[in-house]
């Protein structure tokens, strides 16, 4: 459509150009010749139109190209007097005429006294094909490449000498390829002998994709007996190639369903991995990470409509410390008289998510709310045959930011070896004067921060309602599970692995079932290691 | 032998709950029946349906407290067996409708004929015969238990590992019955009942029977567990529950009993999910939901976990509670259910009947310790006086 739209555009240009031109040199007698040629378009049946449309675009002159796209539009009127053709505006009641060479007004006229020329499909064709073979000789590149594009989609053996000559002429590096296509595109349904179409095979199937495909597919059906071994194995390298593609695009699923999954989990992976506490209101966690954003763009489209790119990078220090500050008052208020009670833990924290999804609900309403994309979030860019959208990368940059962020805290500072020393031996760090009690604290704080930040960023690829965190509850408890608790690198691995594994069991099994596939696969896997991929070992296991 | 067996399983409170129960069995149909809608003590249909719905809750909460109370295993998964038991029984309900669904086809229920099925999926087959349908109601969920426990136990899976594999189990199933060609009605579940073994399944007298036979089952399951728990079996798997590496150490294949416990629970919260199907009219996917699975252990909670009739009670508080409070104030049940949940496990870890009993037998040590004391106090008087 859009390119349709361009091609329109481009051409108005170049009509307005050659305008220009008849103005300053007037070749009267050409003239002559061309408007005979157009008058005759209003005669006869619609083959005897398409001869004429082919004998115009034989003229090569570019002039014709106003007159040409009227016609195909259906502008092109004869009028019955003098069996002259006008382009027409509509004018009131009646219709302006325009004269198809010099673009000046000639009157008015009723439209009864005019006839409409009709078109078909397959005049539009020619007309499309003439059209085509025309602007390919423009000296605009960007023109003749909208029409070797044009050539390729709908190859005809007519324009196939229109071509070569354009393909002889042509020295831009970026409208040769592609007119060398079309020019095999074109051969291939001419009647050249085979081995020139053997050539042609090669170069469409070089250039690959759904159109390289239809296009042979289409030669395939109508090929004789010689042509069909390459044109089959044409056929098959595309769609190997197509089938590489497609493995990459999983891949690239995979990797950013693995990044939401890193992103959900990675908190857990704290709360529940380093603490050994089982929080269920975890997904509730990112869920007013995701409210905290949508509060913040709220604010910036009433207030401050200009900061509306930036609305993430505030949201982001304020989602972690609204769900920090949640988490501590939830460690400091409960939690904390559970230590040792896992089970109890799990049925308090449960309670507590399903206070924090009614207060939302009481507080935003029920229904999903709008989160916006900052403009450089939106939109997408093809990568070879990959379509990658820009939200997408960029969470996974972010999961992978946050994820190396939360490694050095825990490998290099005080705090993090502080939170080491007290996972592994509480007592004995107890006794080397750290204050334990306040380790947790700021642990289940940090978890909780952390599953808040996530929630900005999957504010922008999910619906933001009050049921946004029981979907990620159980997938991330299933990648700490899998990865293996206590280590940050099982996480990773784990959300990444199951994320792949995911998107590749989807096109053989459907969404659900790949799902439940997965889930089915992770209770076999806990089964051979109930500690996970990345087990720890030693003491720190026991306690 | 069994006579020893029932002979154990009644203690005092056990006899007064069975006989409760049994008595509610037959006072309630009669007071439903026999008395006319304007009688003072009359119990309307909808009523006695409700209590069947909550006496059916009460035998999967008893079932939980089975595994959870007495053997220390928290399955977040027992929805998972109740919805089992009650497609089996919702699969039955189908069959019996026959030709007189929406589309009269007398073979296929009416979502087949809506999905265009030509013929009966194999693991339909036998399910219009009741004792069948009975069978798959104990078989299925037993049989998922069996194995799934198997496997976790065997490789020694536990904890809240346990917990978190058995809600993806049920998450698993809940995503599976979603689907429309898993051939169990998809997203619309099991519906349009008509007839339970040839009763018409809206009629008072079948609604009555319903509630008589959920309280018999409980009664039934009660006597059941209280058998196991007072058994020496019953002992081993508190020792399991309190003390696993011990138990094994001692020589018990701590596995085995937990494997055991586990079926049996699972067969039991099938059979409640059997009755609860025909009481509610529908059983869909929603069942399976991980949700549902911890709302049962807060019920069991709340009740005391580990003793037998608390999570009877617990069943039947909360859920009354439930419908008193969306019925009047809905918006703030999911508060009350979560403060519930934080509550009962900060201050009321043992439950109801738990602290109850706690506190009775802090109470009889007490007197104990003063009639001791007294009697020690007239002993050392004696002396005192003979002097």
């Amino acid at each position: 459509m859009l390119t349709r739209l361009a091609y329109r555009s481009l051409q108005s240009l170049l009509v307005t150009l050659c305008l220009l031109i008849t103005v300053f040199a007037t070749d009267l007698r050409a003239q002559e010749d061309l408007r005979t040629m157009i008058d005759a378009l209003g005669e006869g049946s619609f083959a005897k139109t398409i001869e004429q449309v082919e004998a115009l675009a034989r003229t090569g002159d570019p002039k014709i190209v106003p007159a040409l796209e009227a016609l195909a539009a259906g502008d092109l009127y004869l009028r019955k007097s003098d069996r002259q053709v006008f382009l027409t505006k509509p004018a009131g009641g009646s219709l302006t005429l325009v004269d198809p060479l010099t673009g000046a007004e000639a009157g008015t006229e009723s439209a009864g006294a005019l006839t409409k020329i009709r078109v078909n499909n397959s005049l539009r064709r020619a007309v499309r094909s003439a059209l085509g073979g025309l602007t390919l000789m423009s000296p605009d590149a960007g023109v003749r490449l909208q029409a070797a594009q044009t050539m390729l989609r709908t190859p005809s053996a007519d324009a196939l000498e229109q071509v070569e000559a354009a393909l002889a002429a042509e020295t831009d590096a970026r409208v040769k390829p592609v007119l060398e296509r079309a020019r095999a595109a074109a051969l291939l349904v001419s009647d050249r002998p085979d081995d020139e179409k053997k050539a042609a095979v090669a170069v469409i199937a070089d250039a690959g994709g759904q159109d390289a495909l239809s296009l042979l597919s289409a030669a395939l059906s109508s090929a004789d007996d010689n042509l069909r071994p390459e044109l089959e194995a044409a056929i098959s390298s595309i769609k190997e190639r197509q089938a590489l593609w497609s493995a990459g695009q999983n891949v690239w699923y995979g990797l950013s369903l693995g990044s939401v999954l890193l992103l959900a989990a990675i908190g857990l992976a704290i709360t529940f991995g380093v603490m050994g506490i089982i929080n269920m209101a975890h997904g509730e966690m990112v869920m007013l990470g995701a409210y905290t954003t949508f509060v913040v763009q709220e604010v910036i489209r009433t207030s401050f409509p200009g900061l509306f790119d930036w609305s993430l990078a505030i949201a982001l220090p304020l989602a972690f410390l609204v769900t920090g500050v949640v988490g501590l008052a939830i460690e400091r208020g409960v939690i904390r008289f559970l230590y040792g009670r896992p089970l109890e833990t799990l049925l308090a924290t449960w309670g507590i998510s399903l206070i924090l999804q009614q207060a939302v609900r009481t507080i935003f309403g029920p229904t999903n709310r709008e989160v916006g994309n900052p403009s450089w979030m939106s939109g997408a860019f093809e990568l070879g045959g990959l379509t990658i959208t820009w939200n997408r990368l960029w969470i996974i940059v972010f999961s992978l930011a946050v994820f190396t962020a939360l490694l050095f805290l825990l490998k290099k500072t005080p705090m993090g070896l502080q939170m080491r020393a007290v996972t592994q031996n509480r007592r004995m760090a107890s006794s080397m004067g750290i204050r334990t009690p306040w380790v947790d604290a700021l642990t289940f704080a940090l978890g909780s921060g952390i599953a808040g930040i996530a929630g900005v960023a999957l504010s922008q690829i999910d619906n933001v309602s009050p049921n946004l965190g029981q979907g990620y509850i159980i997938d991330s408890f299933m990648v700490v599970v899998f990865g293996g608790v206590g280590n940050l690198w099982g996480t990773l691995v784990g959300a990444f692995a199951l994320g792949i594994l995911n998107k590749f069991l989807e096109p053989y099994a459907g969404a659900v079932l790949g799902k439940i596939l997965v889930l089915v696969l992770i209770i076999l896997f806990i089964q051979k290691r109930p500690r996970g991929l990345f087990a720890l070992k030693g003491r720190a296991v026991e306690a | 032998m069994i006579t020893s067996f029932l002979l154990k399983s009644f203690d005092r409170t056990i006899v007064i709950a069975v006989a409760i129960i049994l008595g509610l069995a037959l006072i309630v149909p009669a007071l439903n029946l026999l008395t006319s809608p304007e009688h003072p003590l009359h119990v309307p249909t909808y009523l006695v349906s409700l209590f069947g719905k909550y006496l059916t809750y009460a035998l999967l909460a008893l079932a939980l407290d089975l595994v959870w109370g007495f053997c220390g295993i928290l399955s977040l998964g027992h929805a998972a067996f109740f919805a089992l038991g009650g497609y089996a029984m919702g699969m039955y309900l189908m069959r019996q409708i026959g030709a007189r669904g929406s589309y009269g086809n007398p073979l296929l229920p009416d979502f087949m004929v809506f999905l265009n099925w030509k013929e009966l999926p194999w693991f339909w087959y036998g399910f219009d015969m009741f004792w069948f349908a009975a069978l798959m109601v104990v078989l299925v969920p037993g049989l998922l238990a069996f194995v799934f426990g198997w496997f976790a136990f065997r490789s020694r899976v536990n904890g809240v590992y346990l917990s978190i594999i058995t809600q993806a189990m049920t998450f698993a199933l809940l995503l599976a019955f979603f689907r429309n060609d898993m051939g169990f009605g998809g997203n619309n579940g099991l519906t349009d009942f008509k007839d339970i073994l040839g009763f018409n399944i809206q009629a008072d007298g079948t609604r009555a029977a319903l509630f008589a036979a959920s309280a018999v089952a409980l009664a039934a399951s009660l006597i059941l567990t209280s058998g196991m728990v007072r058994s020496k079996y019953g002992k081993i798997l508190v020792g399991v529950r309190d003390a696993e590496s011990r138990t094994r150490f001692l020589g018990y294949r701590v596995e085995h009993f937990k494997l055991f416990a586990f079926t049996v629970s699972a067969m039991m919260a099938g059979v409640a999910g059997a009755l609860y199907v025909p009481q509610v009219g529908i059983i869909n996917p929603g069942e399976f939901d991980p949700a549902n699975s911890i709302e049962v252990v807060i019920w069991t909670a709340v009740g005391g976990r580990g003793t037998l009739i608390g999570p009877i009670i617990g069943a039947v508080l909360v859920n009354g509670g439930k419908s008193v409070f969306t019925a009047a104030f809905p918006e703030f049940w999911l508060f009350a259910l979560g403060g519930l949940f934080v509550l009962v496990t900060l201050f009321l870890p043992k439950g109801i009947v738990g602290t109850v009993q706690a506190w009775r037998a802090k109470r009889k040590d007490y007197r104990k310790a003063a009639a001791d004391e007294a009697a020690r106090g007239q002993s050392v008087a004696k002396p005192v006086a003979a002097e």
